[in-house]
């Protein structure tokens, strides 16, 4: 999965400059309001709608690639041991909005996959 | 439940924004105030599913080859899992600077949405104060505080607040540095870094909660897969955008 790299992460120093990036920027969204509060009491609209589709939107765009990896033949795409693992913690995930047991649910799968059922 | 002073050392009331440091309190050294006592007494369960996100941050961050030093920095200077947890996925796959950044700063987008909900509660603060407060600003942090707000209009806002917010803060780092330690340690035939998506799978679930959102998500992740190989793991952030989009079409044209 490896992108070409225009600044690749060789050293240590790309890699604080990108954490101090993201913290700067970050800092800036949470203090956003809770500096303008007086001048600007609310969202806009036109930032807050589609602010609503962030989550989801980045979460799922996150996810699906560490678990779905297309493979010539729809069996060989299904038949991955990510993706069971992957579905069965999406279940556990639904029914019971648990980090905790997400995880667990997940990584037990993935073990009886790698270490049990394919031996 | 307690109101242990409050309405008389100004948090409700007092309009004048003296750019001072704390509001004035009856409690200077806090360990023993009720409201902070109380926030940190209702997200404690939340800590509980905090905690193992803060190893994996550790132990991710030693997978994609950070030292501990880099590891907690981040924790402290970004203190956003999700961010961070598709930062270090994408430092160690050697991703470029730009994409990196643009990726954690798009999820972490979603702050400006806490900020805003939570400003009216800081109103009365001084700015630097609020600035402060600001930093500790998480998702678990907001939600927790602004339910007890609604519900509890006696509450000392800052000391609620701070008390969950910096509980969080705590685990957090503590949870990193063991993440660190223990990750370092454990076979790499054991995938622990598949619990990086176990997480955001967690997170995704309940963020579909109706029609727009559900297809925000599901257009998201079919994009993200299918533009997988494009260069500069750029697949993330077309996935995002095209999802934010698809989210947005479908609420004005869905039903």
């Amino acid at each position: 999965m490896t992108g070409g790299s225009l600044i690749p992460f060789g050293g240590s120093l790309e890699v604080w400059l990108a954490i101090v990036v993201i913290g700067l920027a970050t800092y800036g969204f949470r203090l956003s309001f809770i500096h303008l509060f007086g001048r600007i009491d609310e969202v806009p609209a036109r930032i807050k709608r589609p602010l609503r589709y962030v989550p989801p939107a980045v979460l799922a765009a996150l996810v699906l690639p560490d678990l779905v990896t297309v493979r010539p033949s729809v069996a060989a795409t299904l038949a991955d041991e990510r993706l069971i693992a992957g579905a069965v913690a999406g279940v556990i995930a639904w029914r019971t909005e648990d980090v905790t047991a997400t995880i667990a649910g997940g990584m037990v799968t993935l073990w009886l996959f790698r270490f049990v059922v394919f031996v | 439940m307690t109101v242990d002073g409050d309405l008389l050392d100004g948090d409700a009331a007092d309009p004048s924004d003296g750019d001072a440091s704390a509001p004035s309190d009856g409690d200077p050294s806090g360990l023993t105030d009720g409201d902070i006592r109380a926030g940190v007494r209702d997200v404690s369960p939340l800590l509980l599913g905090i905690a193992p996100f803060a190893l994996i941050a550790g132990i991710a961050a030693v997978d994609a080859g950070l030292g501990l030093a880099e590891a907690v920095g981040m924790s402290v200077i970004v203190f956003a899992g999700a961010s961070q947890l598709a930062a270090i996925d994408l430092i160690g796959s050697n991703a470029p600077l730009a994409v990196v950044v643009g990726t954690a700063v798009v999820i972490n987008l979603r702050m400006v949405m806490y900020s805003a909900s939570i400003a009216p509660h800081f109103a009365d603060y001084g700015r630097r104060f609020r600035a402060g407060l600001a930093y500790l600003l998480t998702d678990q942090a907001y939600a927790l505080s602004v339910a007890e707000f609604e519900a509890n209009s006696e509450r000392s806002r800052w000391r609620y607040y701070f008390g969950a917010a910096a509980a969080l803060w705590v685990v957090w780092q503590i949870g990193t540095v063991v993440g660190v330690v223990v990750g370092a340690g454990v076979p790499d035939a054991w995938g622990l870094t598949f619990a990086v998506p176990l997480v955001f799978l967690a997170l995704l679930v309940p963020a579909m909660k109706d029609r727009p959102t559900t297809a925000a998500g599901v257009a998201g992740g079919t994009i993200a897969v299918a533009a997988a190989g494009l260069p500069l793991n750029l697949g993330l952030l077309a996935g995002a955008v095209s999802g934010i989009a698809v989210g947005l079409l479908t609420e004005v044209y869905g039903s």
